[in-house]
């Protein structure tokens, strides 16, 4: 199923992210920002706090509009005006910090959501799809619980299957597990490390520097809204070239 | 578009009934001034009551509540004013309207003051009285300010619809803004007057109702 | 006992009550069909009213908050005499029936656009993004997302502003509209008695309380929590 719908697209990037700027009003959080995501990649974003992670994340699906640089997925130009983003978002999955879930409907009302109104799915189909990927993140006996009476890292894994169930080509999760108490991060980085194994592509803004040294393709150090450093997990962590990767990373360890 | 200038905002005709309006503005402002403090201090009274600890107090305050929120205020007003004098008692149109207001008014204030008390947490008062202050002092220092804080936005509005209330009178014929207004479109046969009047609402409720907006914004 | 006999014969006089009770309920039904139309029409525009200004336009939220403000900020009854006396005058004519509906639908959109826009803005900004990257338009996410939250947050206060307006019905009674009041007064005229205008309270009161009751229940209800 997972596999089914990464794209076979091996040479070439699946994102493309080129020279990406945002300006809010005076400042500028992002400087022309590269990010190259090739398909199946796990790539890790970090970097101090107000680095710019989220806003670059958020302006990969258009959540934020990018005031320069260039988008795409998959070959497909996502800043295109004849490009339907709504359409494309579908296929850029995202799982939020503060999980986001909707408190008014139920597990396999905030999966389903979007299956019926932007996928057009009948309800039976859709509820089986959903249940099918609550299974994946252990979460299926769930489906009839409001989020109010979950953990947060059942919140957090429901918030995976939501995306996860629109078949998306690849998921951005903006520190996915920050908002967890530390007992229960586990679960969710499981889910993750499954979904890697899996094949999915996905980009993950986080502080989890162990997760990131055994499960990280690459890992890419953001700081001031520009790129420092980009390198294999290996690289950065054994070997990172610049003086402020390293004085970061040291930082986060203690 | 001239027609409409002409019956609306016909300046001439405002500034012929202007006398007569203004006695009608101070008549209005008379009234709030006596009325919504009575209806505060009535909402206070209302509130005590129905927060007491003893169910005798209690359950017949919240019954004569819901009785009066459900009762609309004019009819109240007519009820005193048309019905008490077949018993062949006179009652002023003046004090038919202060009864029905201060039945109204204590009835939702006192609404407001209860969910603004209930708003603060027990532990204040169990801090205040660890401190050897009486049931008196803790209410007056403690508890009530704070539930007044808690509930402002609803007070300020329900001052509001109290200003808003006065303009009843003029169906018993109190000559208060509304009702002088109403008496200077029928000898004018012109609706400026009425427009002038609602500007004069506006003017004095306008800036209340953004504070509210504000304040209920704030307080999210 | 002399007082108390005229009392009850001033004030509930089942003679007076049997002979105008028809009239008076007549009165009852138009309270009702009127209370219907003004709810109906005044919720739904608030609605649209406050849906319209998440959309950020300023060329219409200007004149959305203007109305608001206006209608919140003028006595109903000032609405009333100045639709009901002003209009005629250049030419439109409108039955004292419409002339209430509309202007109390005004009033109640305007307090109801105010509460739905504080449930909306009140809806942390999160589930906004969650909807959109799941692909959702600006109108899926507001219908299906964000009203239902914001719907569940006014539901409240909107039944305590609804019952107040409502209440205001009652004016219709000076513009010569015949809901229970107006037949009160003039079963009152004709009978030199007072009982009919008991019998119109008695009747305001079995159409309000219940909405009282139930408004209560939904704030405690609201209040344990729960979905
Ligand atoms: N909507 C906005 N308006 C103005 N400034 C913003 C906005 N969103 C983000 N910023 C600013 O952009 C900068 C980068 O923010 P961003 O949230 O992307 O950082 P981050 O790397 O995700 O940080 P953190 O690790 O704390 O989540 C910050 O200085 C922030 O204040
Ligand atoms: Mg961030």
């Amino acid at each position: 199923m997972l596999m089914s719908s990464s794209p076979v697209a091996s040479q070439g990037f699946l994102l493309e992210a080129l020279q990406i700027r945002k300006t809010f009003g005076q400042t500028e959080v992002l400087k022309g920002v590269d990010l190259q995501v090739k398909a199946g990649e796990l790539v890790f974003l970090i970097g101090p706090s107000g680095s710019g992670k989220s806003t670059l994340l958020r302006c990969c699906n258009r959540l934020e509009e990018p005031t320069g640089g260039t988008l795409k997925l998959n070959g497909t130009d996502l800043l295109a005006r004849s490009t339907d983003i709504n359409e494309m978002r579908r296929k850029i999955g995202m799982v939020f910090q503060s999980f986001n879930l909707y408190p008014h409907l139920t597990v396999i009302g905030n999966v389903t959501l979007a299956l019926r109104k932007v996928m057009k799915m009948p309800k039976a189909e859709a509820d089986a799809r959903a249940i099918e990927n609550l299974k994946l993140v252990g979460m299926a006996e769930k489906a009839l619980s409001y989020p109010s009476q979950l953990s947060g890292g059942q919140q957090q894994r429901v918030g995976i299957a939501r995306s996860l169930a629109l078949n998306p080509m690849m998921i951005l999760m903006d520190e996915p597990t920050s908002a967890l108490d530390p007992e229960l991060v586990d679960s969710v980085l499981e889910v993750i490390k499954s979904l890697r194994d899996r094949g999915m592509t996905m980009v993950i803004a986080s502080h989890e520097m162990n997760f990131a040294r055994n499960a990280a393709d690459r890992v890419v150090f953001l700081e001031n809204g520009l790129v420092v450093e980009s390198g294999t997990a290996e690289q950065i962590f054994t070997n990172a070239q610049h003086e402020r990767t390293r004085q970061f990373l040291r930082q986060v360890r203690h | 578009m001239d027609m409409l200038i002409q019956e609306f905002f016909n300046f001439q005709v405002m500034a012929r009934v202007w006398p007569m309006i203004l006695a009608g503005l101070i008549q209005t402002a008379l009234l709030c001034a006596v009325l919504i403090p009575i209806g505060i201090a009535g909402g206070i009274g209302t509130m005590l009551l129905a927060t007491s600890s003893h169910r005798a107090l209690r359950w017949p305050t919240i019954l004569a509540i819901d009785f009066f929120r459900s009762f609309p205020p004019l009819v109240l007003i007519i009820f005193v004013y048309a019905g008490i004098p077949f018993l062949g008692l006179q009652v002023p149109a003046l004090a038919a309207i202060s009864v029905a207001f201060f039945l109204n008014a204590s009835a939702y204030f006192g609404e407001i003051f209860r969910a603004g008390m209930k708003s603060v947490p027990k532990g204040q008062v169990e801090a205040a009285r660890s401190t050897g202050m009486t049931a008196g002092q803790t209410f007056l220092y403690v508890t009530f300010p704070q539930a007044v804080r808690n509930v402002l936005p609803d007070l300020l509005s329900n001052t509001i619809e109290l200003v808003k209330l006065t303009t009843l009178a003029s169906v018993v014929s109190v000559p208060e803004l509304l009702h002088s207004a109403d008496l200077a479109r029928s000898l004018t046969y012109n609706s400026s007057p009425l427009i002038l009047a609602a500007g004069i609402y506006l003017l004095v409720l306008w800036p209340l109702v953004r504070i509210i907006s504000r304040l209920e914004h704030r307080l999210r | 006992m002399e007082t108390w006999n005229r009392f009850v014969f001033t004030f509930f006089n089942a003679d007076i009550a049997w002979r105008y009770w028809p009239t008076i309920v007549e009165g009852l039904w138009v309270t009702i069909a009127a209370g219907l139309l003004v709810v109906v029409t005044g919720v739904t525009c608030g609605m649209l009213l406050a849906s319209l200004r998440t959309l950020g336009i300023r060329a219409l939220n200007i004149p959305i908050i203007l109305f608001v403000d206006i209608f919140r900020a003028l006595p109903p009854l000032a609405i009333i005499l100045v639709i009901f006396f002003g209009l005629p005058n250049v030419g439109i004519v409108l039955p004292s029936l419409v002339v209430l509906w509309t202007s109390l639908g005004a009033v109640l959109a305007a307090f109801s656009e105010e509460v739905f826009w504080a449930g909306i803005t009140s809806v942390p900004p999160g589930q906004w993004m969650a909807s959109r990257s799941t692909g959702m338009t600006f109108g899926q996410t507001l219908f299906h997302v964000i009203l239902p939250q914001a719907v569940k947050l006014a539901i409240p206060p909107l039944t305590n502003r609804t019952i107040s307006i409502t209440k205001n019905l009652a004016l219709g009674s000076a513009i010569g509209v015949n809901e229970i009041l107006g037949q009160a007064n003039s079963a009152l005229s004709m009978s030199s008695n007072a009982t009919p205008l008991t019998m119109g309270a008695f009747l305001y009161v079995l159409v309000f309380a219940p909405l009282i009751l139930a408004s209560r229940m939904l704030e405690r209800r609201y209040q344990w929590g729960g979905h």
